[in-house]
């Protein structure tokens, strides 16, 4: 056996109130693809923090070819020859192809002047194009480029680092298939070329397509690794999960009125010509699996009315409803729990009680003036109904743990009358143990009758939480399975856009 | 009443932002009265006590705009178009003054609402629009009056005048544009910190995105502010061009939307958006005019006036930064995973 590229050794890593890794390690040989898996929240990217220089460990060896190396910042990251291609590209787009590659460090020529070399950057950049096979002009402005070539790029600029070891953050996760195929292919060729690979990925068939080993962690520790030969679907997702799906799944009191719901030829900007209806029953979880860009999100946004609809029906308890902004959706009760919670789904530079309130607002306000004992009462309720872990309803939303960031969004919906609640990735970034209390929530509020639309790309999720799942492909919702019905191949052949009879 | 913290009490109004900046004030005023004396001449506090109301009030204008996350520049143009047009009404066309003023804020707040539609239904740069207005305003305000200076005389314009210029308590009283700011300060607490309009003004200068999915009606709000930040800029127009008796166009109210955003800057308005109060505007604002009051009492030269003022703003939002980092940093960042 070849002596290792890198060694992490017993790696713990902490922050306030969790262990982020416990005793981690992770070997990687020279010219070998080692996939590290797990769960969302299982610690893969905090390991990866610490190797590309972004966090330290607070225990734990790291060693570069057999040496003990201390890696405190990015740049002794790349000097190392470790280089990162992360899952948002790290490129700027009103540069050229080159000028992205040879950021911050361009060749100068004209002495005091620190002109840039341009004729060197060029003919630098090609060489690494041609390695990776990118037919594209070292001069092409990056914003020309799809994203997958922009990724070729990144990979590029990591060669020219003369990185030896490329990490991929779910490289394909805004990819097409052919164009996952390509990279897929790329990767080969780099281990060809003598590279090691550390390839995090969720899709387990990308996995054993290009793995020469496979890392599993879970809860923040090892849970075990996987040689070439027992690289398997099964193998993977056992040590992933490591429990019975069945446990995430509670059973609920049942749906009543089919038709609460309804929706009908609702078609949204993201694609004009696709329509959507289905229906969602009082006291249901109606999942919606589907590939990143199905349209899911601009569905959610539609129905809640922060995006136009340019056309379609909604009904609600058999009542037409006509939703043309947020106010008129929260109005009827259909509220929108949003993917992006830093962003849209709270203003996190608020308290939390000030979250909370917000669009309750004028019923805490009389004559337009707010009661803050009413305020405090509300938020103080909220807060202790749904568990939120804050030192106080004045501490500010940017200040919890994404968990109770999510609480918190939760609880502003909860302190009004819910009838239809939309989740748009609801426990992405969330630890193990509020995802949990988050299912909880759910299956709570489906059996007091309340219509639950959950938006997830974690195929456990979607199956474990979900009475029945609605798969999108493409803007359009290619069918729909019942619990018995369930399994990843069935939501996958609808994901890709087959269709339920085939 | 104890129990209800909807009341008024001294603490929460006095934050700490507003202490850092009030502590400058009393002391600068502590230098300046042992220096000169004459700071402290009843005439001398009286006239400062004028000033402040006057640009107190559209200084409270320009944070609300602010505390949204835009910006108003054209306030200081807009005063010599509305000094000009009140000056012909009055004097030219032999308005009632009780027809003439109303007019005056009325047109304020239609420009306000011309800049909120552009900024928040047409999605413009509030820097652009409110900078396009400031050279329009400007220029209209010229051409109206044929660039000649335009005046008032003598006459008192029924109780406008008086409203505008007298004192409440005799000659030696407190100046009426300072009891003007009192009210419209009071007013303003009201509506900025303790109202849902308030709220929502901070709301969407905060994050705009997330207040519109709280189901806040974030355009109409940001949109409003302008037509607020009118309503009062009118009401200081008036007293302003009252001030000077007689408006010269071309020079009327010239960088004065300049002296409100560093008054509400100074008050702890960020120009990112989402932060400031009224008590923090108001004490800003004082603090320039006590400022300006230093350069004429200790005999600084005139000419070092603007580098006076700009040096003090500096290092006051200096001050504050660094001391709000530190802050920050003491409480301990909280690690996210």
């Amino acid at each position: 056996m070849t002596e290792p590229l890198l060694e992490l050794e017993g790696i713990t890593k902490r922050f306030p109130g969790v262990t982020a890794l416990d005793n981690v390690s992770l070997t990687v040989r020279p010219a070998e693809v080692v996939a590290l898996i797990g769960e969302n929240g299982a610690g893969k990217s905090t390991l990866m923090k610490i190797l590309g220089g972004v966090h330290q460990a607070d225990a734990g060896a790291i060693r570069i070819g057999g040496r003990q190396v201390a890696i405190r910042t990015v740049a002794d990251a790349i000097a190392l020859g470790i280089g990162f291609i992360h899952q948002e590209l790290n490129v700027l787009d009103n540069l050229d192809v080159a000028g992205n590659c040879f950021l911050g460090r361009e060749p100068l020529w004209g002495g005091p002047l620190k002109l840039i070399n341009r004729a060197r950057i060029f003919s630098e950049t090609e060489k690494y194009l041609e390695r990776l096979g990118l037919s594209v002009s070292p001069r092409t402005p990056l914003k020309e480029l799809s994203l997958a070539q922009q990724q070729m790029v990144e990979i590029a600029k990591a060669l020219s680092q003369n990185a030896r070891l490329i990490i991929m953050d779910e490289p394909t996760s805004c990819l097409t298939l052919s164009e996952t195929d390509r990279l897929l292919a790329t990767v080969k060729e780099l281990r060809a070329q003598g590279m090691s690979v550390i390839y995090i990925s969720h899709r387990l068939g990308e996995v054993e397509q290009c793995a020469d080993s496979v890392v599993v962690l879970r809860d923040g520790q090892n849970a075990g690794a996987l040689k070439r030969e027992e690289i398997s679907h099964q193998n993977m997702v056992r040590l992933m999960v490591g429990r019975d799906l069945k446990d995430l799944y509670v059973s609920g009191a049942g749906a009543q009125e089919p038709d609460f719901f309804r929706v009908r030829g609702l078609r949204t900007t993201a694609y004009p010509h696709c329509e959507i209806s289905f229906s969602a029953a009082r006291g249901e979880i109606l999942g919606f699996a589907g590939l990143v860009g199905a349209g899911r999100s601009e569905m959610a946004q539609a129905l809640f009315g922060v995006d136009k609809a340019l056309g379609g029906d909604v009904a609600l308890g058999g009542k037409p409803l006509a939703i043309r902004s947020a106010r008129a959706a929260i109005a009827a009760g259909i509220y929108l729990i949003p993917e992006d919670r830093r962003r849209t789904g709270l203003i996190t530079s608020m308290t939390v009680r000030e979250n909370i309130t917000l669009p309750g607002l004028p019923g805490l306000a009389s004559a337009g003036l707010i009661s803050r004992r009413r305020e405090d009462e509300l938020a103080a309720r909220q807060v202790a109904a749904l568990h939120v872990k804050t030192p106080s309803i004045e501490t500010r939303a940017m200040n919890l743990s994404g968990g109770n960031q999510q609480k918190v969004v939760l609880a502003k919906w909860l302190a009004l009358q819910p009838q239809v609640l939309i989740f748009d990735e609801p426990t992405r970034g969330i630890d193990v143990g509020a995802k949990a209390e988050i299912y909880k929530l759910m299956r709570g509020l489906a059996d007091q009758g309340v219509a639950i639309m959950m938006i997830s790309s974690d195929m456990e999720e979607v199956m474990g939480v979900s009475d029945r799942i609605a798969v999108m492909h493409e803007g359009a919702i290619t069918g729909f399975l019942a619990r018995a019905e369930f399994s990843e191949e069935a939501i996958m052949h609808l994901a890709v856009g087959k269709t339920a009879a085939a | 009443m104890a129990n209800e913290r909807g009341g008024i009490s001294l603490a929460p109004m006095l934050a700490k932002k507003e202490l850092g900046i009030f502590v400058l004030l009393v002391a600068l005023c502590t230098i300046v009265a042992l220096k000169s004396p004459a700071f402290l001449s009843s005439a001398n506090l009286q006239n400062t006590a004028r000033l402040i109301g006057m640009y107190g009030i559209f200084s409270i204008g320009l944070g609300i705009v602010i505390i949204t996350g835009g910006i108003e520049l054209s306030v200081g143009s807009a005063f010599a178009l509305q000094g000009v047009m009140l000056a012909i009404m009055l004097r030219e066309w032999g308005w009632h003054w009780s027809l003439a003023a109303p007019a005056v804020v009325l047109g304020s707040m239609l420009i306000g609402c011309l800049h909120g539609v552009l900024v928040a239904g047409v999605r413009m740069q509030a820097f652009i629009v409110t900078l396009c207005g400031l050279l329009f305003y400007r220029g209209v305000a010229r051409y109206i009056a044929n660039d000649e200076t335009k005046g008032f005389g003598t006459e008192s314009f029924g109780p406008l005048r008086d409203l505008a210029t007298g004192n409440v308590g005799g000659v030696n009283g407190v100046p009426m544009p300072f009891v003007l700011l009192l009210v419209v300060a009071a007013v303003m607490w009201v509506v900025l910190h303790r109202s849902v309009y308030g709220r929502y003004l901070f709301a969407v200068g905060r994050n705009e995105d997330a207040a519109r999915y709280s189901g806040i009606n974030s355009r109409l709000v940001i949109a409003s502010a302008y037509v607020v930040c009118g309503a009062l800029a009118g009401v200081a127009g008036i007293i302003i061009a009252f001030y000077t008796n007689s408006i010269s166009p071309a020079g009327h109210g010239n960088f004065y939307e300049l002296y409100g955003i560093a008054a509400a800057v100074l008050g702890g308005c960020s120009l990112s958006g989402g932060e400031g109060s009224i008590i923090g505007i108001v004490i800003g604002t004082a603090l320039l005019q006590v400022l300006q009051n230093l350069v004429n009492l200790l005999g600084i030269p005139s000419s070092l006036n603007f580098a006076v003022m700009g040096a003090v703003i500096l290092i006051g939002v200096l001050a504050d930064q660094l001391l709000s980092r530190r802050r920050g940093a003491a409480k301990g960042g909280v690690g996210k995973t």
